[in-house]
C-alpha cells in the first residue's frame, strides 16, 4: 500500500535510486559526479525529514511555543553537506586531470585508450 | 618540566591522536620545504606511536578509557572511547603510519615531483587523522565524518601515482567509496531514528531495549554493505586492485595496511558492539552471509593473484583474499574465530605493508614491478629479496610466522563452530598462496637476468630498514604472541561477552 503520510521518504528513495542509476548508467564522468551528488542529497533529505516534527518550530525557547523540531539531525547534515562539497571538489579536480591526460571524459573512450596502452 | 607537561596533556592523549595530525598537516603546508615537512610529519607520526602505546598500556592496566570531548557530558557530547579492541587497532595504524613515513622520502623521489612532496605529507597526515579518528571515537556519526576525511585524503594520495591510470583508479575509488560512506550514513540515520542517540554505548543499550525491528534491520544492512565497500570484501572489491596498483608504492603500503583494517574495525564495532551477537547472528543469521563471502574472497583473490604479471596487482588481489580470512573470522562469531580475525588485522598489516615496501625498494632500484623485471634479483638485491620471501612465507602461513598464528586461530574457530569443511578450505586456500609466492621466488632466484639488464645495487638503507623492521616483526610476533594474540583474544571475549 502507498502511504501518503510517508511521502517524503518516497522522495528520498526516488532521489537515491535516480542518483545511483546515473552513477552506474552514464559514461560521462561529470554526469556520474552529478549522480553521486543527487545520491548524497537524498540522504540529507532523509535526515532532515527525520528531525522535523509536524507543527514544530525552530528549537528556540520562547513564550507560546511548546513543540519543537529536533535540531540534531539538521545540524548533522551541515557536516554531511560539507563532506558532499569536498567530495565533489576532489572528484572534479580528478576529472580535470583526467581530461588533461586522456583528452576526454567519456568513460568508454578512456577505457579504449587504456586498452591500447596495455597492448602496446 | 616533564611532569608539568604530563599533567597538561596526560588526560587528553586520546584527543591528541586526532588533533596532532590535523594540526601538523597544516604546518606541513605552511613550511613548504619537502624535508622540513617530512621532519614535522615524522615527529608527529612517531609521537602517535608512543601515544598509542601509552593508551594500550592504560587500557590493559586500568580498563576502558572514556574521554568527553570539550567537557560535554556523555552521551550528549561526543565521547572518545578506547577499549581493548580499538587500542590494538590504533597501535597497528600508528605504527604502520610511522614506519611507512620513514621510508617515504626515497620512495617518493622516484614517483612524485619534488615540489609536491610537502602536499603529499599533508594529505598523508590528514588520512592519518581520519583513520585515528574513526578508531578512537565513541560516536557513530563521528565515524562517518572521519571515514570521509580519511577517504578524501586517500583519493588525493592515490591520484599522485606516475601513470595516468592512477587518476581513473582514484576516481573509481571515489565513486565507490562515496557510495559506501553514504550507505553508512544512511544506516546510522536509521539507528538514530530508533534510538535517538549517536553514542555507541548508549545506542547499544537502547537497541537492546527496542528488540527486533525492521528499521534496525535495514540500518544494519546499509552499514554492512557500506563498510563492506570500504573494506573491499568480495564482491565489493573492484576498486581495490586498480587503486593499489597505480598509487605510489608508499601509498599502497600505507593504505593496504591501514585503510581496510580500520574499515574492518568499523564493521566489527557495529556488528558486535551495537547490534550485538544475539541480534546479528541469532535473529538475523548474518553469519550465513559473511562466512560464504569470506570463503569466496579467499579463493577468488588467491586464484586471480596467481595470474598477475604485475606484482603490485598480485599483492592487491592477495589482499582481497586476506580480507576474506578476516571476514570469515568475524562471521564465525566464536572466541577463537573472532580472535583469529582480529589478530589477522595486526598480522596482515605487518606482512602486507612489508611486502609492499619491498616493491617500493624495487621500484626505486629497478623501476618496474613487473614479474619479468625480477629475473636474477635474488642475487643482486639479496636483502630486499630475502624480505620478500619471508613476507611471502607469512602470507602462506608457514609456522613461526604471523600468518600461521592467525590461520591457526581461524581453523580452531571453524572447528569450534562445528564447520570442519571451512577449516579444510582455509588450508586449501593457503596452498594457493604458495603458488603465487613461488612464481616470484622462482624468477628471482633461479632465472638469470638478461645480458643487457642494467646494474642494480641493494636498496637504500633508509628504505631497507623500515622494510626489515616490519618483516622482522612478522617473525617476532609469529613466535612471541602474547601481545597480539593476548590483546586480540581479550578483545574478542569482551565483544562476545553479551552472548556467553
Amino acid at each position: 500500500m502507498f502511504d501518503w503520510g510517508l511521502y517524503n521518504y518516497w522522495v528520498v528513495v526516488f532521489l537515491m535510486m535516480t542518483g545511483l542509476y546515473v552513477v552506474v548508467a552514464r559514461g560521462n564522468l561529470v554526469k556520474k559526479i552529478i549522480g553521486l551528488n543527487i545520491f548524497q542529497v537524498s540522504v540529507i533529505m532523509f535526515y532532515v525529514s527525520m528531525g522535523k516534527v509536524l507543527g514544530g518550530t525552530a528549537p528556540i525557547e520562547a513564550e507560546g511555543f511548546e513543540l519543537f523540531s529536533n535540531p540534531l539531525p539538521h545540524v548533522l547534515m551541515l557536516t554531511a553537506i560539507v563532506v558532499g562539497v569536498a567530495t565533489t571538489a576532489v572528484a572534479l579536480a580528478l576529472v580535470v586531470r583526467i581530461h588533461e591526460a586522456y583528452g576526454t571524459i567519456e568513460e568508454d573512450e578512456i577505457r579504449e585508450i587504456e586498452g591500447e596502452e596495455h597492448r602496446s | 618540566m616533564m611532569d608539568a607537561l604530563w599533567n597538561l596533556i596526560g588526560d587528553d592523549l586520546a584527543a591528541l591522536q586526532i588533533a596532532m595530525p590535523l594540526l601538523t598537516a597544516t604546518v606541513c603546508i605552511l613550511v613548504r620545504r619537502p624535508m622540513l615537512a617530512w621532519g614535522v610529519a615524522m615527529f608527529n607520526a612517531w609521537g602517535a606511536v608512543v601515544n598509542a602505546s601509552i593508551l594500550l598500556h592504560r587500557v590493559l592496566t586500568t580498563g576502558t578509557i572514556s574521554y568527553a570531548e570539550g567537557g560535554w557530558p556523555v552521551p550528549w557530547g561526543i565521547e572518545l572511547r578506547i577499549d581493548l579492541l580499538n587500542a590494538l587497532v590504533l597501535l597497528v595504524v600508528t605504527c604502520i603510519c610511522a614506519v611507512v613515513l620513514t621510508a617515504a622520502p626515497r620512495a617518493l623521489a622516484a614517483e612524485v615531483p619534488e615540489d609536491k612532496h610537502y602536499l603529499f605529507y599533508a594529505a598523508y597526515l590528514l588520512c592519518m587523522t581520519g583513520l585515528a579518528g574513526m578508531t578512537v571515537t565513541g560516536d557513530a556519526f563521528n565515524i562517518f565524518v572521519f571515514l570521509e576525511i580519511s577517504s578524501l585524503a586517500s583519493y588525493a594520495l592515490i591520484s599522485q601515482g606516475p601513470s595516468p591510470r592512477a587518476l581513473t583508479s582514484a576516481l573509481q575509488y571515489l565513486m565507490m567509496g562515496t557510495i559506501g560512506g553514504t550507505f553508512i550514513l544512511l544506516g546510522i540515520g536509521m539507528l538514530y531514528m530508533v534510538t535517538g542517540t549517536l553514542n555507541i554505548v548508549d545506542m547499544a543499550n537502547q537497541l537492546g531495549a527496542v528488540g527486533p525491528n525492521r528499521t534496525v534491520l535495514v540500518g544494519m544492512a546499509f552499514i554492512c554493505v557500506g563498510a563492506g565497500i570500504k573494506l573491499a570484501v568480495f564482491p565489493l572489491h573492484v576498486w581495490l586492485p586498480n587503486a593499489y596498483t597505480y598509487a605510489p608504492a608508499v601509498v599502497t603500503a600505507f593504505l593496504a595496511a591501514t585503510a581496510t583494517k580500520v574499515a574492518y574495525y568499523v564493521l566489527v564495532r557495529f556488528i558486535y558492539s551495537i547490534f550485538q551477537v544475539n541480534f546479528a547472528f541469532e535473529v538475523n543469521r548474518l553469519d550465513a552471509v559473511l562466512i560464504p563471502v569470506g570463503i569466496a574472497a579467499m579463493f577468488v583473490g588467491s586464484l586471480v593473484a596467481i595470474f598477475q604479471d604485475d606484482l603490485k596487482r598480485m599483492l592487491a588481489y592477495s589482499s582481497v583474499a586476506q580480507i576474506g580470512y578476516m571476514v570469515l573470522g568475524l562471521g564465525l562469531a566464536n572466541e577463537h574465530g573472532l580472535t583469529g580475525g582480529l589478530v589477522h588485522v595486526f598480522n596482515h598489516a605487518l606482512m602486507k605493508c612489508g611486502l609492499f615496501l619491498v616493491l617500493a625498494c624495487l621500484l626505486v632500484r629497478v623501476g618496474s614491478t613487473k614479474l619479468a623485471a625480477f629475473a636474477g634479483l635474488g642475487r643482486r638485491m639479496p636483502l630486499t629479496f630475502a624480505a620478500f620471501v619471508l613476507g611471502g612465507l607469512s602470507l602462506i602461513g608457514v609456522p613461526m610466522t604471523v600468518g600461521f598464528v592467525s590461520k591457526w586461530y581461524l581453523v580452531l574457530g571453524a572447528l569450534d563452530a562445528g564447520m570442519w569443511p571451512v577449516a579444510v578450505l582455509i588450508l586449501l586456500s593457503s596452498l594457493l598462496a604458495v603458488i603465487y609466492i613461488w612464481r616470484v621466488v622462482e624468477v628471482g632466484y633461479f632465472r638469470t637476468a638478461a645480458d643487457d639488464a642494467p646494474e642494480v645495487s641493494e636498496a637504500p638503507f633508509s628504505m631497507l630498514l623500515p622494510t626489515w623492521v616490519l618483516i622482522g616483526a612478522t617473525v617476532v610476533f609469529g613466535v612471541w604472541t602474547s601481545l597480539s594474540v593476548g590483546v586480540a583474544s581479550a578483545a574478542a571475549r569482551m565483544l562476545l561477552g553479551g552472548a556467553s
